[in-house]
């Protein structure tokens, strides 16, 4: 199992789901409408590091974050 | 990097970062504030920061600057901060002032597209998040 976290605004308790690589997670997520809206503007973190690869694979345990458009200062 | 519940006493972070850095021979030292201006009825701004991915990328920061001889400071507000005073200061000290020029405005608006920060209008009380003033971070869209 991996857990989702979702960041900032986006006001969605975490998920766990199993995934083996991120390509699983979003397939996952696409099924939840709330959260399919928020999807093409987020950004991803896999254990707290930026990530860019939907082959990214996972393992038990892992942590992925979503991190929505940002506005700091 | 600091973080501080509410808004920033910016005289004293100025002034402990000066002091900190007076004996090591930078010829400059730029500081930058942010201060919350009133404006479309906002009593405040509030702010969301995920830490972990704060300081990784202020991490990298340190390293950027490093390999110029330089040095990056910031420190940042969590929660409500009110109208006319700050959430966000950061500085540059470098042994010569274009470096350090050049840095602080890289410095400031990578800030303001990468750091993760959430900002809300704070309104009758209530919390409204900025989305109209946010920007999606690099890689966003990779879950779509």
């Amino acid at each position: 199992m991996v857990k989702v976290e979702f960041l900032g605004p986006i006001g969605k308790a975490p998920v766990e789901m199993e995934a083996k690589t991120l390509a699983d997670v979003a397939e996952k997520l696409k099924e939840d409408g709330t959260v399919k809206e928020w999807l093409p503007k987020c950004a991803v973190a896999l254990n707290d590091t930026m990530v860019s690869d939907l082959n990214t694979p996972l393992k038990d345990g892992d942590k992925i974050s979503v991190l929505p458009p940002v506005c700091g200062g | 990097m600091e973080l501080y519940r509410g808004p920033l006493d910016v005289k004293e972070i100025f002034g402990r970062w000066l002091d900190e850095e007076a004996e090591s021979n930078y010829g400059a030292y730029i500081p930058f504030v942010g201060t919350i201006r009133a404006e479309d009825g906002i009593e405040a701004l509030s702010f969301d920061i995920y830490e972990p991915v704060l300081r990784a990328w202020f991490d990298g920061w340190q390293e950027k600057a490093k390999a110029r001889g330089a040095v990056v400071k910031m420190a940042h507000s969590i929660g409500d901060v009110p109208v006319h005073t700050s959430s966000y200061v950061s500085a540059v000290f470098s042994p010569k002032r274009r470096v350090a020029l050049e840095l602080i405005e890289e410095f400031v608006e990578d800030f303001k597209a990468n750091a993760p920060i959430w900002k809300y209008d704070v309104k009758n009380g209530e919390r409204i998040y900025a989305e109209d003033r946010s920007t999606p971070m690099d890689g966003s869209g990779l879950l779509a």
